[in-house]
């Protein structure tokens, strides 16, 4: 019965999606208010509906209602509860339900806040976002229904992939779709200025917080998906250019370019058409993503449904929207006139030069993931390749390096016309802490891997950037230490976020760089008292047990760990053997050091008492999640500052000058 | 202005090319591609044996004689590790030889050490860090798995992680089918 009232509140909602994609849009046309008002309760009760779908199927897996296909597939009595809600989402059914209710839930919260917006331009776009949603709602109906009964019931499940029992994991997607689906609001912004033919300050300011959030959230997801990679697959890798991890860095990418020309827009009315342009790629790719990941049309790990059934109606979905998209933006964006001129050297200009390697990069990353794809269609499959790190390393790393140069240049650049020479004196500190830190990790590092040092001083450059800009900003040291301090607390928020920003990525190089180009690594046959030394510190076996966890065999490994004699930390790796897949997984042992991770896993027992082991030492790991937390907070800063609080609908002399040196 | 408005409809005339050629992919069952090979002879190859190994290294001439599975893996591949535990349990009840070519390692200890790590399903393993045999092939990706007749001849190529319902459905059958016939 539940079951059965999911799947009735989702038909609902997509018949209130249609009223929402048609009327408002309607009434904007013809300036008929009643039409236009019809979206924001239409956007609520799409939200209300979608939540209580949702809530049935999670109810489903709850109680373990084996009657229902979705939950015979993915679950299992014996589950720990927490994988039993994340085994709603764990799957192709479940995750695109979630992403329906995430769409719902960002249109109910421009319903709900959306005041200050121009009656036309929110009726259009809560329009778009119902037309998109529209789509989603077909495509759940009509291929992958998750309120599908079994009869007779099972009696039991088959367990959620193990590899997905994780808490790293049980969050990646909500937070990933949440990023993709937020990137949808932007779209939507998007599509009704094409269609309204205006774009202006108060436009930029509306889609510029939305982006920010979205783009927190998918950085989040990011961050735990290569978190979870680094410690449940075992390898000591985080990050393998899988093309399901290309798809959600493209539309990380594409919204990171977004992020910085809607603040063009706003203060310097320019770049009116290419913002626009990049508010419809940066959902598009969320789209191809989806594409890619549910369509099997390439083979990955994280393909969990492949069915060209399905495949094929996601991509009539995919040219109907971003099709149809371009094609408005073709026919409209011509019209869209800017008027701010500014000269290459200036902020405008920094930000252009963002938004070219940003581009490229995302150029990039989409070629290496669909060229074994081109191939293929080329040659009818006659032909193929597999393009792999070596090819992603190469291209990406020196588009990287510039990037990450003109990043700490940028924010000292003054609007319209600048003198680069003086930014760069400003920066005297950062190019002093750049040649440091290289011929630290030098020394530290006996010189091997060239681009591991020079990814080491582009961070410490773009870091003691950052915070060079900050001191400059608020004159420290020109002025008395108590006024620069007062400077210093009354700084806007949205340039707090981006002072975090940029210092949280010269973070994650680091840690990049340091996990990607000085890894250690040790494979090793060790008998319980074996001792070896790996990246300066000793691992002594101390032996392994079996024990039995809730739906897992596992055998837990105890190292010892020294340093110099002194003891530092017991590591206990697990290898687990799922028992109702039959599914072995790993659970590494880690110690997290500032100076790099500690890393053990266990492997096959010989018989004889003895085990495989495999010990990493990898540098400067953690600094990762410590940028990528700074990156998230720098965002979130600049989400709460004051001028998307209270809206602007008129852009004023005053205002721009008060808003002055942001982001 | 004609120039102007060509400019704006770029990114929907690439947007299009992108879309004509997903279609053309998703027409394409990626796990069952024809190869070109299928019906032929092992193309020739001679690998060398992995370090750490006992055997003498892996060639087209050890594929004759008995209907066998070859597997092209990698230590760097997600999708092998998923269908590692399968070709253990072929191995463990020895349904089929299977014989492994390691590709594409970076690392000459990386492939013996992922063997060690999660267990050895192969009878003779070649290293391939030059694509040497891979090419020969017509691997496209890993894993890949070809069944090879007791001639020698390739008789059936499959893309992607070797699951059971594949082995019930495809490979058994095929396997069974040809060991029955004769030796010419």
């Amino acid at each position: 019965m539940i079951a059965e009232i999911g799947h009735f509140a989702l038909v609902l909602a997509l018949m209130v999606a249609i009223v929402q994609g048609t009327l408002p849009m309607a009434g904007a046309a013809t300036g008929n208010q009643r039409w236009m008002a019809i979206g924001n309760h239409a956007a609520m009760a799409q939200f209300l509906l979608c939540a209580v779908s949702f809530g049935c199927l999670t109810y489903a897996f709850v109680v373990s209602d084996f009657s229902v296909m979705n939950v015979v597939q993915n679950s299992h009595s014996a589950k720990p509860m927490l994988y039993k809600v994340s085994g709603v989402w764990g799957n192709h059914e479940g995750s695109m339900l979630l992403w329906v209710l995430i769409m719902a839930i960002f249109g109910a919260a421009v319903a709900a806040f959306g005041h200050y917006l121009p009656p036309g331009l929110k009726a259009r776009a809560l329009s778009v976002q119902a037309l998109v949603a529209v789509g989603f709602y077909l495509f759940i109906l009509m291929t992958s229904n998750p309120f599908e009964r079994v009869f007779p019931p099972a009696a039991n499940g088959q367990d959620l992939n193990p590899l997905l029992q994780d808490p790293g994991l049980a969050f990646h997607p909500p937070f990933l779709y949440l990023g993709y689906v937020g990137f949808s609001m932007a779209f939507s912004f998007a599509i009704a200025a094409l269609i309204e033919g205006r774009v202006d300050a108060a436009w930029a300011r509306w889609v510029r917080p939305w982006t920010l959030a979205a783009w927190a959230f998918l950085t989040i997801g990011i961050a735990l998906g290569s978190w979870w990679a680094y410690y449940e697959l075992g390898w000591g890798g985080f990050w393998f250019w899988d093309p399901v991890e290309n798809a959600s860095f493209m539309p990380w990418l594409v919204g990171t370019a977004l992020l910085h020309s809607c603040i063009v827009v706003e203060k310097r009315d320019t770049m009116k058409a290419w913002t626009v342009f990049l508010a419809i790629l940066a959902f598009s790719f969320s789209l191809l993503g989806t594409f890619l990941v549910r369509s099997g049309v390439l083979t990955s790990v994280h393909a969990f449904a492949t069915d060209p059934e399905r495949g094929v109606f996601i991509l009539m979905l995919l040219i109907i929207v971003i099709g149809g998209s371009l094609a408005l933006y073709a026919w409209r964006a011509p019209q869209l006139k800017s008027t701010g001129v500014f000269q290459p050297i200036s902020r405008e200009g920094a930000l252009l030069l963002n938004n070219l390697l940003m581009g490229t990069a995302t150029a990039v990353v989409l070629l290496g993931t669909l060229y074994p794809l081109f191939i293929d269609a080329i040659s009818n499959g006659l032909d193929k390749i597999s393009v792999g790190p070596p090819f992603f390393n190469a291209v990406f790393i020196p588009l990287m390096v510039p990037m990450m140069v003109a990043m700490a240049i940028g924010p000292l650049l003054p609007w319209k016309r600048a003198d680069l020479g003086r930014a760069l004196r400003t920066l005297w500190l950062a190019g002093l802490m750049g040649i440091a830190c290289a011929l630290w990790a030098l020394w530290w590092q006996d010189g091997h891997s060239p681009w591991g040092i020079v990814g080491i001083a582009a961070a410490a450059w773009l870091a003691f950037g950052a915070m060079s800009e900050l001191a400059e900003r608020i004159k420290l040291f020109r002025v008395p230490f108590s006024d620069a301090m007062r400077r210093l607390i009354n700084q806007p928020r949205a340039s707090w976020g981006m002072t975090l920003a940029h210092f949280g990525l010269a973070l994650t190089i680091a840690g990049v760089t340091g996990a990607g180009a000085w890894r250690v690594e040790s494979v090793q046959t060790m008998a319980p008292g074996d001792t070896v030394t790996v990246g300066g510190y000793e691992y002594r076996f101390k032996g392994a047990q079996d024990f039995t966890g809730p739906n897992y065999l596992a055998t837990a490994a105890v190292f010892d760990v020294y340093k110099e004699g002194d003891f530092v930390v017991t590591l206990k790796p697990e290898k687990r053997v799922y028992t109702v897949r039959n599914f072995p997984t790993t659970e590494a042992g880690i110690h997290t050091l500032l100076s790099g991770d500690l890393y053990a896993t266990v492997g096959d027992a010989k018989g004889d008492g003895s085990y495989v082991t495999r010990i990493y030492f990898n540098p400067l790991v953690v600094w990762m999640w410590i940028g990528s937390g700074f990156m998230v907070l720098g965002a979130v800063i600049s989400l709460s500052d004051r001028r998307y609080r209270v809206g602007a609908p008129k852009r004023s002399r005053m205002t721009a000058a008060a808003a002055q040196p942001a982001e | 202005m004609k120039m102007r408005q060509l400019l704006f409809a770029l990114p929907l005339l690439g947007f299009l090319g992108i879309g004509a050629y997903l279609g053309i992919g998703l027409t394409m069952d990626p796990s069952k591609l024809p190869s070109m090979l299928e019906g032929k002879p092992v193309p020739a190859f001679d690998l060398q044996p992995l370090q750490g190994r006992d055997d003498i290294g892996f060639s087209n001439d050890h594929l004759k004689g008995e209907v066998s599975l070859v597997n092209v893996f990698g230590s760097w591949c997600v999708a092998c590790r998923i269908e590692h535990p399968f070709l253990m349990q072929l191995k463990a009840n020895d349904l089929v030889p299977i014989h492994g070519i390691d590709w594409r390692e970076t690392d000459r200890l990386a492939g013996p050490a992922w063997l060690k790590r999660f267990g050895d399903p192969y009878t003779r393993v070649g290293d391939d860090p030059k694509s040497k045999a891979a090419i020969a092939f017509g691997v496209t990706g890993a894993p890949e798995t070809f069944v090879v007749d007791q001639q020698g001849i390739i008789r059936y190529k499959f893309v992607g992680p070797l699951t059971p319902q594949i082995w019930a459905e495809t490979l058994k059958p095929l396997i069974e089918h040809l060991r029955k016939e004769p030796l010419s």
